[in-house]
């Protein structure tokens, strides 16, 4: 079955740029630029990858890790944290709240494309 | 001779200068180290008897402590000696070289204090390069944009099929984010240009005050204990932070008020009441019977432990009068303080201007794509009269605290601001008074 992936990200065009690198490599893809509503339709049916934006509108990159950390259905979903905030307290900071993988923004399709084999491998 | 207030603070600086700790000075010369602690702090006279045994176990005469002149020297001396790691014998050797040498001691204490200055300076350009709110939004703006440029012209570059209505939308998206790029490097450029003729350091009275305060989280211990016979003068007396006479008078007068506040909302009695109801103004401002704004005041010098202990969050204060001017100023992180020119008028604090005696709260959101939550509370009162038909000076308080969490559920949307017109991004603004210079990122 077709593996599906969450891309939270508040640029248009990096979540288009994201959706054809991922569709390609045989991802369905989902793209939304609202964590918040998206919070709920993860805990009713979780996909198979997230990637997340840090800095959004409303809820953080950070609240919404907390919050899927904190239940059962998402507790160990693979997250990808993308974020033009590289800095080491905010990567301390992902790292505590459960991150899977963290990278910094600009990055490299080829890198995103590894690190998501990585973590989904089987 | 006359004995000056400042006795206390020269019989410490010998003190340090001879690296006796309080209490073995006090053991020295028989009196408890608490006592010698208030005479330090010029907050007990001393006796004759007394001050003979201090500048014998000192090595000084009596005249040395007692006499102004030359205790700031030495003190700024040391401070300049200490910075450069003299060896101790050389530091012994200080009054000697006052002494001897005045003029050239004055240049070394004026050195002293201007390289303090510049080092101010400098922590604040610091400060203000990361945690500019528009310095951080700009760059995130800038690096967004590179990275859809880079990814996009990756793909369309990777050598694989592209289909031709996802070729034309990259391309567009390319041509989109590389004017978004250099629009937002070109505004990037001309915020930081303008900012160039101002930054000339911490030069402004107000804003050694605030620095100086600012050094101390905004609390003065001495407030809180016997407020009685502290003398204004005396606590700000010799701060090297405040340089000029200026900005010590504008200390004294900010001490002062910020005592009467201590006075009427003491310590003990308000820890109490806080912990009854929290951080509510109004039901303090109730409870204690004073006015509305010496409590906003209150609030934000609050001792630093009180707040972790109580879980309260660190405020925000700004003041202004009639004309709008921001007379005092304590930063909050996540909301920005102009630091020139006028703020943003949609602030509570000027609409309390227009209702003087009303206390006013709001839920406040930082205008930008990464807008914060705020509640403020805002108050003004009458400062002066000067007659009938003549004007009357208002002043207006509005203490800012981060939004608690339950707010976020508030039905009533959070009024949007700004911190004023230059960097704020709502470009419709009906209280818009100059161009923003983000017309060109945002």
């Amino acid at each position: 079955m077709e593996k599906r992936v969450l891309v939270i990200e508040d640029e248009p065009n990096i979540s288009e740029a994201l959706r054809f690198i991922l569709k390609r490599e045989g991802w369905r893809v989902e793209v939304s630029a609202d964590g918040t509503a998206m919070l709920g339709q993860m805990q009713a049916d979780p996909p198979d990858l997230l990637i997340l934006d840090l800095m959004l509108p409303g809820l953080s990159g950070f609240d919404i890790l907390k919050s899927l950390r904190a239940l059962d259905m998402t507790r160990d979903l693979p997250v990808l944290m993308l974020t033009a905030k590289g800095q080491g307290a905010d990567r301390a900071e992902a790292e505590r709240l459960g991150v899977t993988r963290f990278m910094t923004k600009p990055f490299a399709n080829a890198d995103v494309i590894a690190a998501v084999r990585e973590m989904t491998a089987p | 001779m006359v004995r000056s207030a400042l006795t206390g603070t020269r019989i410490r600086a010998r003190r340090n200068l001879r690296g006796l700790r309080q209490a073995e000075l006090a053991r020295a010369v028989g009196v408890s180290a608490s006592y010698l602690n208030l005479i330090e702090h010029n907050r007990r006279k001393v006796g004759t008897d007394l001050l003979a045994a201090l500048a014998k176990v000192l090595g000084v005469s009596v005249d040395a402590l007692v006499e102004d002149g030359d205790s700031r020297l030495i003190e700024s001396a040391r401070a300049a000696a200490e910075r450069t790691g003299l060896d101790r014998a050389e530091l012994e050797r200080i009054d000697e070289f006052t002494g001897r040498f005045p003029g050239w001691a004055k240049v070394l204490a004026e050195t002293e204090g201007r390289v303090a200055r510049l080092e101010r300076v400098v922590e604040h350009l610091n400060d203000r390069m990361t945690h500019d709110p528009y310095m951080g939004e700009a760059l995130h703006e800038i690096i967004s944009a590179v990275t859809s440029v880079q990814s996009t012209a990756t793909i369309l570059n990777d050598g694989q099929e592209i289909e031709p209505d996802w070729q034309a939308r990259f391309h567009q998206n390319i041509l989109q984010d590389s004017a978004r790029l250099a629009e937002g490097a070109v505004a990037l450029v001309n915020y930081l240009d303008a900012g160039k003729s101002d930054e000339t350091g911490l030069a402004a009275p107000q804003e050694e005050v605030e620095a100086w305060l600012g050094q101390r989280d905004f609390h003065l211990p001495e407030l809180e204990e016997d407020t009685e016979g502290l003398n204004p003068e005396n606590l700000v007396a010799g701060q090297v932070e405040l340089s000029s006479e200026a900005s010590r008078q504008l200390a004294v007068q900010w001490v002062s008020q910020f005592k009467a506040d201590s006075r009427a909302l003491p310590l003990g009695p308000l820890q109490e009441a806080l912990e009854q109801m929290g951080l509510a103004p109004d039901r303090l401002a109730d409870h204690f019977g004073v006015p509305f704004d010496q409590v906003l005041r209150r609030l934000a010098i609050l001792p630093p432990q009180l707040r972790a202990a109580q879980g309260l969050p660190s405020p925000g204060l700004v003041i202004c009068d009639n004309s709008g001017t921001l007379l005092f100023r304590r930063a909050i992180d996540g909301f920005a303080l102009p630091r020139f020119g006028g703020a943003c008028p949609l602030w509570p604090l000027y609409q309390a201007l227009l209702r003087p005696h009303v206390r006013i709260c709001a839920g406040l959101t930082t205008a930008g794509r990464l807008g914060r939550r705020f509640t403020v509370y805002a108050y003004a009162s009458v400062a002066a009269e000067m007659g009938i038909g003549r004007p009357v000076i208002l002043r207006a308080t509005m203490l800012i605290l981060p939004a608690a969490e339950s707010d976020a559920e508030d039905a009533t949307p959070p009024l949007s601001v700004g911190a004023s017109c230059r960097t704020c991004p709502q470009l419709d603004c009906p209280a818009r008074r100059e161009p923003s210079i983000l017309m060109t990122v945002i």
